[in-house]
């Protein structure tokens, strides 16, 4: 039998019986036909709306393509738009823009989250309380949270809760947002993003939380482990390494795309301007210069791609899966 | 939830138990740490009710004493100001999204969980390739492809690419993993093909991971602001978040009228949020991000 051993695996299981292979080969079709009347509307749209998009912008990164999506062969520029990308400090600029905000935000929200995880995990009274407070912000857009920021808290003005409480202090105004020196403006960025996120993973330490089987700390308890620091390092934290790796995936890939607060609170200032913001303005301006920004956004698709295998090896993600 | 309630063993091990102080001290901690989470709602809620001299007053107000209810109806009789327009955008381009993704999404999971078609599992790398690219990313060729579709200000073009979410299928066949496979099978021998057990006996029986991934995909979807940016073009087409943006950066509103805007915006959500976030906490647990 030439068959491999998935299929010979899947066919009994597909319930169509193995008598011939003229009933088997039926079954089977009958099987990749049920297959793809649920997934093929699914994939359909992603093959329209993910797939061909992107391979269509990797055609147009490579023209001259302002104001049109269909450029004519005589636009043809090959690499001018990736060098001018490259060669672009706005651009570079942008991209160190994202690197400051995740060397904040990464660590941060996930502290942050875990922190907030086991303490409700140790606490009795009001623990449902708790975690709805702390999980209503993700509720809250990014678009009203910059509103909140921009307007009352951090509004650089007398009358603005932070300038408020520095009053009592005795402590001078500061202009949060709109002086570049020193980066207050990083305080306000951070802050907003982290308010935001934080309950939605902590969400998901609660959950894989509960998931450690409790005589690992028994069984610590009676080797003579301390509860407290001793057991979160040696049980807790390892047990909870799936979910950390994932964690920090997904707010990495969130930072990438950091726009709304950015364009609200700073507006398209070279200081903060992430890359989302750059190419927003520079694709779909004035000018829609869309090969340019094709080119920008394969350049940015790259480094997420290398910087998220990297991450996955040095964490070593899929080592364990389960 | 399958965990047992019982304590058995030795005490001294189990997280919440320490000296009485401890226990009182964790709780004040984090009642502080509560009232710093509600500083902004509380601020949205000042402001929406105040006037603008009462916000801008230089010593600070708890609360404004005679709270400025006009607030609201000033806001939606402004012919100037695309309010209930916009946010009857907002709940159709939701709502439609979040059906949409639900129908789709379940329905693409169970496939690639369930049936044994040869080739699912390339199907299902190429799905999880999309997860690389983050969405955002795709905004340029995205805006492209529907703006040579001729969907720009359109409903189609706001709600459409924004059904096929990878992540969504990723987890919807993740958690049809874990779906006990003995209540299929019953299903099975009793006739119904894999179409009629996904309707009749997968779907009914998983409410609160559904819920959960509703709950995300409606926060998602009223909360979005670049894509509706991008293809809302005119303020007829603007959804809530477009507009608030305008009124922000463009002031055409006053200081409390703005904050009355953003007060209706978030409302909807945060009673979603607190009549469901039981069951996203459940399906949270249920998707397979456990470890």
């Amino acid at each position: 039998m030439a068959v491999s051993a998935e299929t010979a695996a899947s066919t009994p299981a597909a319930g169509t019986g193995d008598r011939n292979p003229r009933a088997r080969r039926a079954g089977r079709r009958r099987t990749a036909l049920t297959f793809w009347l649920f997934v093929g509307p699914f994939f359909a749209g992603l093959l329209v709306f993910t797939f061909i998009p992107v391979v269509w912008s990797a055609y147009l990164s490579f023209f001259d393509a302002r104001n049109t999506v269909a450029p004519l062969p005589e636009d043809f520029v090959g690499f001018d738009n990736y060098v001018h990308m490259l060669q672009d400090g706005a651009f570079r600029d942008a991209l160190i823009t994202f690197t400051i905000f995740a060397a904040f935000i990464v660590p941060l929200t996930f502290a942050c989250s875990l922190g907030l995880a086991l303490l409700l995990n140790k606490v009795r009274l009001a623990r449902a309380f708790f975690r709805s407070v702390f999980f209503l912000p993700f509720a809250c857009s990014y678009v009203v949270a910059a509103l909140v920021w921009k307007m009352s808290i951090f509004n650089g003005v007398r009358y603005g809760l932070a300038n408020s409480i520095l009053d009592l202090f005795g402590i001078e105004d500061i202009a949060w947002l709109f002086d570049p020196s020193p980066p207050w403006y990083w305080l306000v960025i951070v802050s907003l993003r982290l308010w935001i996120q934080c309950g939605f993973y902590m969400i998901l330490f609660i959950a894989a939380l509960q998931q450690i089987p409790e005589h690992l700390y028994e069984a610590a308890y009676v080797d003579g482990a301390k509860p407290g620091w001793q057991t979160f390092w040696h049980i807790t934290l390892p047990q909870l390494r799936a979910t950390s790796v994932a964690v920090v995936m997904l707010i990495l890939i969130a930072a990438y795309q950091a726009f709304d607060e950015f364009v609200l609170l700073i507006g398209n200032q070279a200081y903060a301007r992430p890359p989302l913001v750059y190419l927003y303005y520079n694709t779909l301006g004035m000018v829609q210069d869309l090969g340019r920004g094709s080119a920008g956004s394969l350049i940015l698709a790259l480094i997420i791609a290398i910087v998220t295998v990297l991450q996955g090896k040095f964490f070593g993600f899929g080592n364990k899966e389960s | 939830m399958a965990r047992s309630k019982q304590r058995t063993g030795p005490v001294g091990y189990r997280p919440g138990i320490g000296t009485k102080g401890s226990r009182v001290l964790l709780v004040v901690f984090l009642s502080v740490l509560a009232l710093v989470f509600l500083i902004p709602f509380y601020l949205i809620l000042r402001n929406a009710l105040a006037t603008d001299a009462e916000i801008t007053a230089p010593d600070w107000m708890w609360f404004s004493p005679a709270p400025a209810w006009d607030n609201f109806t000033k806001l939606f009789s402004d012919p100037a100001v695309p309010m209930a327009r916009s946010l009857l955008n907002s709940a159709i381009v939701a709502v439609l999204t979040t059906v949409g993704t639900l129908f789709l999404c379940t329905t693409a999971g169970y496939g690639l969980a369930r049936i044994p078609y040869r080739h699912a599992n390339k199907v299902f790398y190429a799905v999880l390739a999309t997860l690389m690219i983050p969405g955002a990313i795709t905004f340029v060729p995205s805006f492209v492809m529907v703006s040579s579709l001729g969907w720009l200000s359109d409903y189609r073009g706001l709600i459409i690419p924004g059904l096929f979410s990878g992540f969504a299928a990723f987890l919807c066949r993740q958690y049809f993993l874990s779906f006990p496979r003995e209540l299929e099978e019953a299903a099975r021998v009793d006739g119904l093909g894999y179409w009629g057990a996904f309707w009749r006996i997968v779907i009914p029986n998983s409410g609160s991971f559904l819920a959960a991934v509703a709950v995300i995909t409606f926060v998602g979807a009223w909360n979005s602001f670049l894509w509706p940016l991008v293809i809302g073009r005119s303020p007829d087409s603007w959804t809530v978040q477009v507009a608030l943006s305008t009124f922000l950066t463009a002031q055409t509103i006053s200081i409390s009228q703005l904050f009355m805007a953003a007060l209706v915006a978030i409302t909807p959500l945060v009673f979603v949020f607190l009549f469901l976030q039981r069951f996203l906490v459940q399906g949270v647990a249920q998707t397979g991000l456990k470890g």
